[in-house]
């Protein structure tokens, strides 16, 4: 098919999000040590416990190696090259409104088409921007104060909170966890915080953009939602990072907690700046996200659309350990040009009569590698567990490749497991049909590639949906001549 | 309508079509019969823009503009359909969703409004009676677990759909038995007018018992060696294509 004039090589698609914003940035001197991390915490005014912890997890960070055994390659990383710390200059402590913030720095997100102040009137999503590494604004915030329910920066949560902080902070993620998940315990400089009180039902979608914008910045954020008992929250996530030359880490960590009867929503669209068609420059993003369902009958439904970054890393996972309670992963990930992606979940089964549903669309083009990996662990007391998982993999070209490890391990004979995973191709036989009957090549892709993904996009909330389906469509451009 | 002047096409290097000379009317039904390997096929797809085949030499006229310059969907959005030999499958995308997206192309090059959900719909109830197709396979995926005389019905409705000027019946008989010819001959001819014409490409004379042409070509070794009225189809089922080879052959002797 490469040399067919139909699907050709790629061409170039410019990224629509690299621009850099000229804001002072008050940052960390390159490099890591203990006294970064002091800085960090002082910077953030923290209290002893939440340095200790970072200490504690920078120790252990230590005595790991970088793990190895993903299907992705790339140069070594010189974690003494990093800045762990950039937040931009405010005159006084702090933005206290939207009129506050740096006009300049409103900008850039209208650009991303976040305008925050559209938002919180139209859209009724509460943001809490993360600009570099400090919470800019968070909207809404008086509004959900008087539910009960807080969402605010996690810096905020670590002054105000710290008792809910201390509780459950680590408890899904440990900072022994592994490489990045114990650097990002160390260095973390901000994130989100959630928590939804016993029985209310969060009346909005809670919506966190996340951007890089200092050069040679690491972005480490750290996501904390908690949903008390027969709470409901949905969560979206955004993600957008100018275009560099330079590689860019971005090692996040996400924590979930959902007691009895609780459900938390966790939705991502992630569009890092992929690097340029040769594979220069691009995010790297290896992330932990992980949900616990601790309550019995709770549920933890991850949905994700990953468009962007060089490399992508990442296995959002439940562990359920209430009885009956409901692991879900609905994913899309898309590798173009020289994008690679090791992504999938795992669903650990601890609980009775627990149920968990993995859907994994793998699509590459140009020469994208995409890997779907994952776990499904039904552990002996998981009686009566069930898991469905379905990976399928559509191929745009024959320069991309896909490849799917599958891991099961069950050990109770009472549980239900099914498997099936599919590859096909988009060929020059659809794309020719589809031109006869006047579609575009560009259309037909992009009808093809949404009939694909139709099963994952229709978990996501409406207007992601909607951002998902061009943000597809935006990716795919050129993948076909 | 189309002019087809001297055309020379070769796929791989190798050429298949030696200078076609034809010219098709509205109104007109043609018939292309011949032998396998002939280049029934292969014309067909040259006139839909198979990026595949090379066109060496010769202009195809489509309406007075240079066909060969147009990309494969502009052909289509300016009226040319092919009904597939072997129409593809398409997972993921409903037949309704992919005709709809059909048609609104074609209707938006036309100047005509885009249809809506409900417009669309009605349209495609209507027209799938032509077919006699269960109304509830618009719903199923393009093709998708379509049986072949399902699939070749599921080519005629989309013909009845975009309404082309020129539709180019590619082996639209194969495959299919008798009731199913009949039916899709039927809608063929349902949707024969003085404004649209058809080239029927075929092995056999079996379609053309339902579907009259009014001119009859043969092609053999990438030329039409003998064209004439609907009684040529009759003659050639009677006698098989060897006879008009031998007398091709005399032709050519001659001319020399």
């Amino acid at each position: 098919m490469g040399s067919n004039p139909l699907i050709r090589d790629l061409t170039s698609r410019e990224y629509k999000f690299g621009f850099v914003t000229e804001i002072e940035a008050d940052a960390a001197p390159r490099g890591l040590n203990e006294d970064t991390i002091r800085l960090i915490s002082s910077k953030k005014k923290e209290p002893e416990f939440m340095l200790e912890w970072r200490l504690k997890a920078y120790r252990h960070w230590l005595t790991l190696v970088e793990p190895k055994w993903a299907s992705v390659h790339y140069p070594k990383i010189d974690y003494q090259d990093i800045i762990y710390y950039s937040a931009p200059k405010t005159k006084s402590d702090g933005p206290q409104s939207l009129d506050e913030v740096d006009p300049e720095l409103l900008a850039t997100y209208e650009k991303l088409g976040v305008p925050l102040k559209e938002r919180e009137i139209l859209a009724g999503v509460a943001v809490d921007a993360v600009f570099d590494s400090v919470s800019v604004a968070t909207t809404f915030k008086e509004k959900l104060a008087g539910m009960g329910i807080i969402f605010c920066s996690f810096s905020e949560a670590v002054r105000n909170f710290p008792d809910l902080v201390k509780k459950y902070l680590g408890t899904v993620v440990p900072y022994t966890d592994n490489f990045f998940a114990a650097l990002n315990s160390a260095v973390f400089s901000d994130g989100s915080f959630c928590y939804i009180p016993k029985s209310v039902r969060c009346p909005m979608e809670l919506s966190t953009y996340f951007r890089i914008n200092a050069a040679d910045s690491g972005q480490f954020e750290r996501t904390l939602i908690i949903a008390d008992e027969e709470a409901n929250v949905s969560y979206l996530e955004g993600c957008t990072a100018p275009k560099r030359d330079k590689n860019q880490l971005h090692a996040a960590v996400v924590e979930l907690i959902a007691l009895n009867h609780a459900q938390i929503k966790y939705s991502t669209v992630q569009n890092w700046y992929a690097g340029d068609k040769e594979g220069k420059g691009g995010i790297y993003n290896f992330v932990t996200k992980r949900g616990k369902c601790l309550g019995k009958n709770s549920k933890i439904s991850w949905t994700q659309v990953e468009t962007g970054s060089a490399i992508t890393w990442k296995y959002p996972s439940v562990i359920l350990l209430g009885d009956n309670s409901v692991g879900e992963f609905y994913s899309v990930a898309l590798t173009n040009h020289r994008q690679q992606a090791d992504t999938g979940t795992k669903m650990i089964h601890i609980g009775q009569h627990t149920k968990s549903t993995i859907i994994s669309k793998g699509i590459s083009a140009g020469h994208g590698g995409n890997t779907y990996r994952g776990l499904v662990k039904i552990l002996p007391n998981a009686a009566g567990a069930r898991n469905y998982s379905q990976c399928d993999s559509l191929l745009i070209g024959n320069q991309c490749s896909a490849n799917t490890f599958p891991y099961l391990e069950v050990q109770n004979s009472s549980s239900h497991l099914e498997h099936e995973a599919s590859t096909s191709k988009i060929s020059e036989a659809q794309l020719f049909y589809c031109k006869q009957r006047g579609i575009s090549a560009e259309n037909a892709v992009s009808m093809i590639v949404n009939g694909f993904c139709k099963e994952v996009f229709r978990k996501l909330p409406m207007e992601f949906a909607v951002e998902a389906t061009k943000l597809l469509s935006v990716s795919l451009e050129g993948t076909v001549g | 309508m189309l002019e087809i002047r001297n055309l020379v096409v070769s796929i791989n290097n190798k050429q298949i079509l030696n200078g076609i000379n034809l010219t098709v009317d509205a109104g007109q039904v043609h018939a292309i019969m011949g032998p396998n390997g002939s280049g029934k096929s292969t014309l067909a797809y040259v006139l839909a823009g198979h990026p595949s085949y090379t066109v060496t030499a010769g202009e195809i006229l489509y309406e007075e503009k240079n066909l060969l310059a147009m990309a494969p969907e502009d052909r289509a959005r300016a009226g040319i359909f092919l009904a597939f030999q072997y129409p593809v499958e398409i997972p993921g995308v409903s037949n309704a969703y992919f005709l709809k997206a059909a048609v609104n192309e074609i209707r938006k090059r036309r100047g005509l409004e885009e249809y809506d959900a409900m417009e669309f719909l009605e349209l495609l109830k209507e027209k799938t009676r032509i077919v006699e197709m269960d109304p509830a396979l618009m719903n199923r995926m393009v093709n998708e677990g379509f049986s072949g005389g399902e699939k070749k019905r599921n080519e005629i409705l989309q013909m009845a759909v975009l309404e082309p000027k020129l539709a180019i019946l590619d082996e639209t008989d194969s495959g299919l038995d008798i009731d199913a010819l009949r039916i899709v001959a039927n809608g063929i001819n349902k949707l024969r007018s003085p404004n649209n014409a058809i080239i029927a490409v075929t092995h056999y004379q079996r379609l053309l018992d339902y579907v009259i042409p009014d001119f009859v070509h043969v092609l053999f070794n990438g030329r039409i060696i003998k064209s004439g009225g609907k009684e040529l189809a009759f003659e050639l089922e009677a006698k098989g294509y060897d006879w008009t080879k031998d007398r091709s052959e005399t032709t050519q002797t001659e001319i020399v």
